[in-house]
């Protein structure tokens, strides 16, 4: 008599999205389609240059325009003391430029205006006079002996270092390196990126004098985090700010930061008691906010003869532009990016990471990287690659001698990390098979013959995700657990809020069928509500593979604290004693009599009309998770390519990919992620960048520049899943969000340079341009990518 | 997008927006809109008055005519070109860069005689005229003027285009025995600027070229004419030394600066790669048609 739980949508139904019903019909309320009364509209005027001294600004001119209401500078952000503001890894960042502007597209002024045309009018006569200074665009240079210091603003800041970190056990490795049969080494850089979602960042602040409330319509994924932020910033207290999140058009980690757009349009809308709106361009976003990557490795591997790595040593070096503002847990200066080498079975590891200041847009922790993993995981595959190359040795065989066995776990990666379960041969074998390995390693040779480049690249990883727990995660010192609360009304129908927020990963979708499975109450009987900070429960949102994890988590606690509940008012309507009571999906019965029961529906009527004598009415509950571990799913990619010798073009020929990413709670949404994480990875492989010119100028500003794949690019992917439960998960789930962004570009990169193999190139850095692939084709030499570009 | 102020006209007859032309000092004509709008939207280009010539009936069109010329109307969308039949028939060049132009989006509602006038140095039609030797029907107050498209474009984004007269349309003079070419163009994606893109047309007769044209794209600044690649071609058999000849005159003419599409030897290899590739397609087709 138990629910079929497919048919009311659990666990492991791929129910159709929701939340798509509303998207598709236009019906999405994103923050640009809020409209309050009386609202006013803001534009930033931005800096053109990347290092100039502001030597004067004159807004007179703005100032006349008819519809102009303001123009908000640096020193008027100064006079209150938000002229910089902190940042989520203690660092300052200007909020309106006052001294010098440190990258080009910073915010110099803002103009608050009747309407958005005017407002930009506005920001066009604005004059500022600059005095330029030298742009700084990559680390040797912000290193260099006779570097301008960037950030004269702070004091004991003597250069352009910002932190040093290490980890792992230097001793132990160097004797690692002394002992091995051979050293493997490989520089490269991991190119900028953008997340750059469809919706850029915007706000809408709205200061009610009669109320002193604050509500800020926001493109946040993480609204508490923000309210905390701002109340630290703005002096408000915590309870008279209400953040909303509204729909979210994509995040991928862009709009976890607070940016000054944000600060400058609460300021505007209390210093001039109306809603001001600040919706921000394509290329603001692209040129100011939060980036991915630019990181710098040199690599080395210890080895023994037979293949096994008795050591890893990586030295990197990560630019983060002229404010230290990545969003990451506040114990690791680099994210997670000590995370390498997490799957393969090595006895010792030391990283280094020098973090450095140049004139580039702030960020670096961004675009589905769950905190840097993304470097991690990418240097790590292509380190491995070049050592099964320098040793001679399969591809395929080296990552079997020393990938972790399955009975190994509970196990500790290379610098410190618990890994807790995972089937890494199987998914490599069955990746193998699928792309027919040895047959293809044959045609590759054949194809050599008559001067055919293919090549065949593999990536296996696993990744950790889900920050926390407690005891180490935390950003700002708030700690990265999360939330759920459930009230189930007297009909059985319920509403769920979380302190996660959904950006297009279908919560609204997945968590009614946790919900669905832990309660047997259909899934289109639950209504899901995120981002509204006075409605939702304390969390710390959405990114870095963490919802799932985290949050869903929650969902599953909070749902079994209402069927305790439940439990005890079916033995009240059943006349029996709470022992007698048997669980099935959807209903409870007396052990027994299994004719004898009563629905989770007819429990939830009785929680509002007839309770037991002492139990408080009503099925409503919270639940807050911490949780044990991060979860570690694991994959494997594998692609084919073939390289046009004569114009260094190289097209994918297949690309399947295994992903573990242990119980799946709605396949289709899993697998919609899996592809789209692997058009980025296509995309940062093959087009996709951010780089810099000698003058600082942003060259990847517009869509034109900046390149998404489309459709047409993009190459089919074949998925197969295996799945090995999260021991510690309450439903076995492990994140998967970013594992295909994560693990997918070192597949593209590795196949490209198997087929370069034998012209002796090693490396080419991402995006693997058909210039860079034909000029190391020429010269046999590998093809340094970072800024600034050439111009030759 | 919240471009300048501006004043917009929709007439519906092209001697009416003439004078609109006439009248006004800074007015520009809008048919696909696909560059002038992104143009306006940065404020690169902000114009006074906006004259819609989408209103004027009768300009669509694209078809083969008797004396052998074939003739695009003002109207005449991308996509038009891109699925027709016709011009498959008659203008083998024409066809095989139809589809590489821009993306799907902006081929729905783009102009090809508005892509030979917009004088991008990016613009695949420019080129792919220059190589036809084809011309432009310029119309203003006191007529009509015809201007072969290699001297129509004076420089990048100029054209000798007086300020009262509109390009109503565009004519490929008839073929000199069988007309065949190709267009090839490397993109890093759909819709990108071109990193380099050749247009072949060569008018054959009894296994000999009768006639021959290149055009390049993005590697100079404004469409480049390789004429002498293609005199290179004139009177040959496709012999190996003439094409060769012929892909090493054309990187020759092509004038690249490097930039994050690549050095400019890396451009100027990939013009005389696809000369010389456009060609031998045009040899694997003809054996497959013999």
């Amino acid at each position: 008599m138990a629910l079929d739980e497919i048919k009311i949508g659990g666990l492991g139904a791929s129910r159709r999205r929701v939340e798509d019903n509303r998207f598709i019909r236009g019906k999405g309320n994103y923050v640009d389609d809020v409209v309050l009364p009386g609202m006013l509209h803001m534009e930033i005027l931005r800096s053109p240059l990347a290092h100039a001294r502001i030597k004067s600004i004159d807004t007179s001119a703005a100032y006349a325009i008819p519809g102009v209401r303001m123009v908000m500078t640096g020193e008027m952000m100064a006079a209150r003391n938000l002229a910089w503001m902190p940042t989520l890894s203690y660092d300052t960042q200007a909020v309106l430029a006052t001294d010098k502007v440190r990258f080009q597209g910073q915010e110099v002024c803002a103009v608050i205006a009747d309407d958005p045309y005017i407002a930009r009018d506005g920001v066009e006569a604005i004059v500022v006079d600059y005095e330029p200074l030298p742009p700084i665009v990559n680390p040797t240079q912000a290193m260099a002996d006779d570097a301008v210091l960037i950030r004269d603003d702070k004091v004991n800041q003597s250069n352009n270092v910002i932190f040093d970190w290490e980890v792992g056990d230097r001793e132990s490795t160097d004797r690692a390196f002394a002992e091995a049969d051979m050293v493997s080494e490989i520089d490269m850089h991991y190119p900028r990126s953008h997340p750059s979602p469809i919706e850029a960042c915007g706000s809408i602040a709205d200061y009610d004098r009669s109320t002193s409330k604050l509500t800020v319509y926001m493109t946040s994924q993480a609204p508490h985090i923000v309210r905390a932020a701002v109340s630290m910033v703005a002096e408000i207290h915590e309870h008279m700010i209400r953040i909303i999140a509204p729909d979210l058009g994509g995040g991928f980690g862009n709009k976890v930061p607070v940016y000054p757009g944000y600060v400058i349009s609460i300021l505007a809308s209390i210093l001039l008691e109306k809603p001001v709106k600040w919706i921000e361009d394509k290329t603001g976003n692209l040129i100011s906010t939060g980036f991915g990557r630019d990181v710098y490795l040199k690599g080395k591997l210890a080895l023994r003869k037979d293949g096994k790595i008795l050591g890893v040593r990586m030295d990197t070096v990560s630019d983060h532009g002229a404010f230290f503002s990545d969003a990451q847990p506040s114990k690791f200066k680099i994210g997670l990016i000590h995370s390498a080498f997490a799957c393969y079975d090595i006895p010792t590891a030391y990283l280094t990471n020098r973090g450095v200041y140049t004139n580039k847009a702030p960020g670096g922790v961004a675009y589905r990287c769950s905190f840097r993993v993304t470097e991690a995981m990418f240097f790590q595959e292509r380190m491995v690659q070049a050592a099964a190359d320098d040793l001679g040795m399969d591809q395929a065989e080296f990552r079997r001698v020393n990938l972790v066995k399955d009975d190994d776990f509970p196990k500790r990666t290379p610098f410190g990390f618990l890994t807790d379960s995972g089937q890494y041969e199987k998914c490599l074998q069955i990746g193998l098979d699928a792309i027919d390995y040895d047959n293809f390693k044959e045609q590759k040779a054949e194809a050599a013959k008559r001067g055919r480049l293919l090549g065949i690249g593999i990536s296996t990883m696993t990744e950790p995700l889900g920050a926390g727990n407690s005891r180490e995660y935390d950003i700002l010192g708030i700690k990265m657990f999360d939330s759920a609360e459930l009230r189930v009304h007297m009909t059985g129908k319920a509403i769920l809020r979380t302190g996660a927020k959904t950006q297009g990963q279908g919560h609204e979708t997945t968590w009614a069928q946790i919900v669905a499975h832990e309660l047997g109450i259909p899934a289109e009987d639950i209504v899901v509500e995120e981002g509204d900070t006075d409605t939702a429960p304390f969390g710390m949102g959405t990114y870095a593979s963490r919802s799932t994890p985290v949050a869903g988590a929650a969902v599953s606690m909070v749902s079994r604290k209402i069927r305790a509940k439940a439990r005890k008012i079916a033995a009240h309507l059943l006349e029996v004693s709470d022992e007698d009571i048997e669980w099935e999906l959807g209903r409870f019965y007396v052990r027994g009599a299994q004719d004898r029961g009563v629905t989770i529906q007819e429990c939830a009527m009785a929680a509002y009309s007839n309770v037991p004598d002492g139990m408080e009415p009503g099925l409503e509950n919270n639940a807050y998770y911490d949780p044990p571990n991060l979860t570690w799913p694991f994959a494997c990619y594998i692609s084919t390519v073939e390289v046009d010798p004569l114009t260094g073009v190289w097209d994918v020929i297949r690309m399947v990919a295994v992903d573990d990413c242990g119980v799946r709670i709605n396949p289709m949404i899993v697998e919609g992620q899996i592809m789209g994480g692997l058009t980025e990875a296509y995309a940062m492989a093959n087009m996709q960048f951010i780089t810099f010119d000698e003058d600082g100028n942003c060259i990847g500003s517009n869509y034109m520049d900046y390149l998404l794949p489309t459709a047409w690019e993009t190459p089919g992917f074949e998925l197969h899943e295996v799945v090995t439960p999260c021991p510690h998960h309450p439903i076995g789930a492990k994140g998967i969000g970013e594992c295909a962004t994560v693990g997918g570009p070192a597949a593209f990169v590795n196949a490209v340079m198997d087929a370069l193999k034998d012209i002796g190139v090693r490396n080419i850095d991402m995006p693997l341009l058909p210039d860079r692939v034909y000029e190391a084709i020429q010269t046999g030499q590998d093809v340094s990518g970072h800024p600034p570009v050439k111009n030759r | 997008m919240f471009p300048s102020r501006f004043r917009y006209e929709a007439p519906t007859s092209i001697e009416e927006a003439i004078a609109l032309l006439g009248a006004n000092e800074d007015a520009k004509v809008l048919a696909g809109g696909q560059s002038l709008i992104p143009m306006m939207k940065l404020r690169f280009a902000n114009p006074a008055l906006l004259v819609d010539i989408n209103n004027i009936p009768d300009m669509g069109y694209h078809r083969a005519d008797a004396d052998g010329s074939f003739r695009i109307g003002a109207l005449c969308r991308h996509a038009d070109l891109e699925k027709s039949t016709i011009l498959r028939e008659h203008q083998p060049l024409l066809a095989a860069a139809a589809p590489l132009v821009a993306d799907p989006i902006v081929r729905t509602r783009g102009t090809f005689v508005g892509s030979v006038c917009h004088a991008d140095p990016q613009g695949d039609w420019a080129a792919c005229m220059v190589a036809l030797g084809g011309s432009v029907i310029a119309q203003g107050p006191n007529g009509k003027r015809a201007v072969e498209v290699k001297d129509f474009v004076s420089g990048p984004f100029t054209t000798v285009l007086a300020r009262d007269e509109i390009a109503i349309e565009g004519v490929v003079p008839k073929a000199q025995g069988t007309r065949t070419g190709g267009y090839l163009k490397l993109e890093r994606r759909v819709g990108d600027f071109a990193t380099a893109a050749v247009a072949v047309s060569l008018d054959m007769s009894g296994g000999v070229v009768k006639n021959a044209g290149i055009g390049l794209v993005g590697v100079g600044s404004q469409t480049i004419n390789a004429s002498e690649a293609a005199a290179a071609l004139i009177g040959s058999s496709l012999d190996d030394e003439a094409v060769d000849r012929a892909a090493e005159l054309a990187a020759e003419a092509s004038n690249p600066r490097g930039d994050h599409r690549g050095s400019a030897d890396y451009k100027r290899h990939i013009v005389s790669t696809f000369v010389t590739r456009i060609i031998a397609n045009v040899q694997r087709s003809e054996m497959q048609v013999a």
